[in-house]
This record gives C-alpha cells, structure tokens and sequence, in this order.
C-alpha cells in the first residue's frame, strides 16, 4: 500500500485539495482511505465517507498532536492494509508551524495557502522544508504577482521540493497532484521508520498539567526568552 | 557546493549581498567575517538547528538551490517558447476533438462556453503540459516538440500567467515596494527602471491614477487590474496570458490587450463581452469539455466592432457624467 502524509497550517486547504484528489484516484479505480489527525474537533471524517472511502479520525485532544500522529501511524497503516487499500492519505494539522511528520521514505506533501503572507514561509519549520510535495492553494482571489513571488519564497525555504498550485474548490491541478502521489513508494512496514525532522520538543511541568505560573513551578525542558535592553 | 564551503563569509557575502537575506531568514547571522562558511556552520550549536527546524544537509541543499537562481544559471537553461501547440483529445462523452491549433506570441484568442464547459480544463491541459495524462486526453507541444517533463515543475517555466475578476492584492505593501520585491524574486538587474515602467504603464490603463507610494490594498477594482496587467506584462516569464472576464470599468480594455500583445504574450480571454470576444483574432467555442469549434473573427465582426465600441465609449461618458453629479435625462 502506499501511504502519503499531509500536513500544512490551520485552514490552509488541506481537506480540500485532498477531496478533489481522492475523486481523481477513485475515477482511476483505486482503492483509498483516509486518517484525519486533527486536535480538538473535525467534521472531515463525514466529508471523506461522502466520498464512499473508509476513514478513521484521531483527536489528540491536550497532546501535541504531532506526537499522537508518530505514536498512532503505524496503526493506522496496519489498518489501511488489511482493508486492501491502494493508497492511504494521512493528514494531519500543523498547529504550530514547528511540526514534522514527514517519514523517510514515505512521499511527504505540505499544503499552503497564498493567503497567509510571503514571510509564511520561512516561518515554517519542517512540514513544509522537508516535504517532497509544496502544494499552494487559494491561488485563485491573489495576484499573479503575488503567486509568484510566493512560490519563490516557498522555493528558498525548500529548494528540492516540487511546486503544485491546486486550487480546492474547483480541483484545478487535482488530476496533476494525483498523479504524483501515484509515484508514492509502497510502505507495508513503518516499524524502525525514520522521522525526517524531530518533532517539537516537550516535557515540562506544563505538559503535566501544572497551571501555575512562576519560576518556582516551571519544571524540565524550559526555554527562556533573551530580553534585549534597548540602548538609550 | 564544496567550493562555496571554503570560501569565508565576508568574501560570500560581498560575491553575493542576497546570501545575508537568505541566512538572516533562517535567523542566522555570522559574526566572524573571516571564517569560511563551513566552518561557521559547523560552530552553530545542534539547538539552534532544531529550533530552525532544518539541518545542516537540507540548509546545504537550500542555498544550493538559492544559489543557482541568483547566479542565473537555471534561468539561462530555460528554452525560450514561440508558439504552442494544443492537440486535440476528447470532450466529456468521449467524442474526439478534431484539433489541431497553434498559438503564436503576439497573437489573442477568445475563449467562449457556457460554466462548466471546460475552459479551465483547457487552460489546466495548457498550463500542466498534458501529454495525453490529463482526462481530457489533449497534447501540447512547445515551439512544434514535446516539452522536457520536468519543466511542469519549474517555477521559472510556468506557461500560464493568470488574471480573473477575482484576484486581489493581498499583500501589505506600497505598489512600488511590491513590484521591487516582484522584480527581485525574478533575479532581475535593472529593477528600478522595471518598476518605474511598470507604475507609468499601468497608470496609462487605468482610469484614475495612483503613484508608487499607494498602498496595494488601497487600489480600486480598476486600478488593481491595471497593475496586475503591467505587472505580468513587464515581469512574469509566462509566455500564455490567460484573462478570465475583464470589466469594463475603470481600465482601458483596449490598450490593456494591446500591451500584453506588444510584450510578446500569447493572450487567451475566457469572455462573453462581445468587444472583447471581437477583438481577438479568433474563438474558441468550448462545449461538454471539447473545444467544438474554432470561429475567425470576420471581416463584418471586426466592422461591427467599431460600432461596439461607439456604444460602449456612450456608456462610459454616461458614467462619468454620473460620477459627477449630472442628471441623465438627455442620452
């Protein structure tokens, strides 16, 4: 089975260009199913079975969801197989722009949106600099111009990766991305897979529930901020 | 690659000044001018690395990437196009498309059909450079051959530029300090000239003018069509301009096209505006996903033109005469 992981910010379109590509793979007659990972709340999981696909949903709830994704994927792909499914997308939400949960050796996609500003970019950590697949949606209410200058953008953040611009609502370039994720390699194993970026890092007080704010109650990986003194 | 590793930063630096901004994205800046740039990578700690949410590998490969762009040499490997090509495949029942049709720079097109039709699907087949793999089954060939695959993903070898009623600017900027950034993203030499140009012309299109100083956000429907026209006039590389529905306000349609035709473009105008329809040297008729007929404008057509246009220029001095607060009770 092949399995290909989505990920991209909040709203960026990732369900979808997803809707619009598993239209395309269903016309080619291959079996698909999707994980919706999602934190608090999702509708998606109705979306996908309108489609007639199997799809299972995981809520991480107070976890980070990035690590409730790597501890439940390979579940997930046992699942997929024993359905006999052909292709099984994962997607996940990228809540803090820091995720990584692209595998080695598992085709990677990063969705987003023109909307978000042409700094966006570079402000994404691994989802995006890691992935095999930048898909750019929303292209359709935003400039030339601007579309252009965003892919370059994208282009310096990661220079291997290839560019789609999909539009969601009207599946413009859907057929395309298809194709490409018909390239993805088989996955049958992810026991021993490889992350390929660490996930953002925990384990602090706070991670344990602790509410309290002050020195005196922050406790394990703590980071502080530089205050820098502005010159008089 | 190994070379650039070698070489010290304030060398790098001086070589290539656009390398700092690529380093300070990354939130990287190198205090010792005089070390070479690998050994600076190799001094920043692991942490800093993972906060960035990249490694030392794919930075390498980044600025690789960067690199090569800011030194032209992927630009220079681009072929150059001439005309393309668009063969015919079928249309939504399965009935063949009995086409063959080549579209030359310079040169406009109309593109008719009811929604849902198919005539994003023609622009996707242009734009993706279907070779028989998309499902309308149609081929493109470029400049009479087929185009090298990997040029689908080439962001320098995009075939269409696209322009429809929908588009905004949304970006937080004055319309010159975004055209600048527009220019540099292409790795042009002579920007400022470029942008200077590009505001002149585009102030020529629209109705009322706005200066280099104007917030993007803060043009008129008009005036934002005007700029996205000069813009992808003067700076995009696609050589198909595609136009979905211009409206009739607030920019000279007229002169719009004719600027687009003096840059080489080869326009493709998906409208129902008879004067725009007329004024393209032919139409395509796109029916049930095929392109069902192919229409030259007629000599009568572009006659009837002239006096579309009459009734078109009435209309807009009714308009103006509107705008400032005169009764319309004589026509």
């Amino acid at each position: 089975m092949k399995l290909v992981t989505i990920s991209g910010p909040p709203s960026s379109g990732k369900t979808a260009v997803l809707v619009n590509v598993i239209k395309s793979l269903r016309a080619s007659g291959l079996r698909t199913g999707a994980v919706k990972y999602d934190c608090l709340a999702t509708d998606d999981d109705a979306l996908f079975r309108s489609l007639g696909i199997p799809v299972q949903t995981g809520l991480s709830g107070n976890l980070c969801p990035d690590h409730y994704f790597v501890s439940n994927i390979e579940e997930c792909l046992k699942w997929g197989i024993s359905l006999n499914l052909d292709l099984l997308v994962s997607e996940s939400a990228g809540l803090c722009n820091r995720c990584s949960p692209h595998i080695k050796g598992v085709l990677a996609v990063c969705v987003i949106d023109n909307l978000m500003g042409v700094t966006t970019p570079k402000k994404i950590g691994p989802m995006l600099k890691f992935a095999d697949i930048v898909v750019i949606t929303k292209g359709d209410i935003v400039s030339q111009a601007e579309r252009e200058v965003f892919a370059f953008q994208v282009r310096r953040a990661n220079a291997k990766a290839r560019i789609m611009h999909v539009n969601g609502i009207t599946g413009q370039g859907a057929s395309e991305l298809t194709s490409l994720f018909l390239k993805a390699p088989e996955t049958e194993c992810l026991d021993g897979g490889i992350l390929r970026f660490s996930m953002p890092a925990a384990l602090c007080s706070y991670c344990l529930g602790e509410t309290k704010i002050g020195m005196e109650h922050q406790l394990g990986n703590v980071k502080r901020i530089k205050i820098k003194q502005e010159q008089p | 690659m190994i070379e650039i590793l070698e070489k010290k930063i304030g060398h790098l630096t001086a070589e290539f000044p656009p390398l700092t901004g690529f380093f300070s994205d990354y939130g990287i800046t190198f205090n010792d001018l005089h070390a070479t740039l690998g050994d600076s990578l190799d001094l920043l700690p692991e942490e800093i690395y993972e906060d960035m949410g990249i490694d030392r590998e794919k930075l390498l490969e980044n600025l690789d990437g960067f690199l090569q762009r800011i030194t032209l040499s992927e630009i220079d490997e681009m072929p150059s196009v001439s005309d393309i090509t668009i063969i015919g495949g079928h249309d939504k029942s399965g009935k063949l498309e009995q086409v063959e049709l080549t579209l030359v720079r310079g040169s406009i097109t109309s593109i008719v059909g009811p929604t849902g039709s198919g005539k994003s699907r023609l622009l996707a087949d242009i734009e993706w450079m279907a070779q028989n793999d998309t499902p309308t089954g149609r081929t493109i060939r470029v400049n009479g051959k087929q185009p090298d695959p990997e040029l689908r993903f080439s962001l320098e070898y995009k075939l269409v530029a696209q322009l429809s009623q929908n588009m905004n600017f949304v970006m937080d900027a004055t319309v010159a300090d975004f055209v600048f950034m527009h220019a540099e993203s292409r790795m042009i030499n002579t920007i400022d000239t470029i942008v200077t140009d590009i505001i002149v012309q585009a102030n020529l299109l629209a109705g009322e003018p706005f200066t280099a100083q104007t917030p993007l956000t803060a043009l008129s429907g008009g005036q934002s069509r005007a700029l996205m026209i000069a813009d992808t006039a003067f700076l995009s590389s696609s050589p198909v301009v595609l136009i979905d529905e211009i409206e009739n306000a607030g920019i000279d349609r007229k002169k719009a096209l004719s600027l687009l035709v003096r840059r080489e473009k080869i326009v493709l105008m998906a409208t129902h505006d008879p004067i725009l329809a007329l004024m393209a040297e032919q139409r395509l008729i796109i029916k049930n996903g095929g392109i069902h007929k192919i229409i030259p404008t007629t000599t009568r057509e572009k006659e009837n033109l002239f006096q579309l246009e009459e009734f078109d220029n009435k209309l807009l001095a009714l308009r103006t005469r509107l705008r400032s607060g005169e009764l319309i009770e004589a026509l």
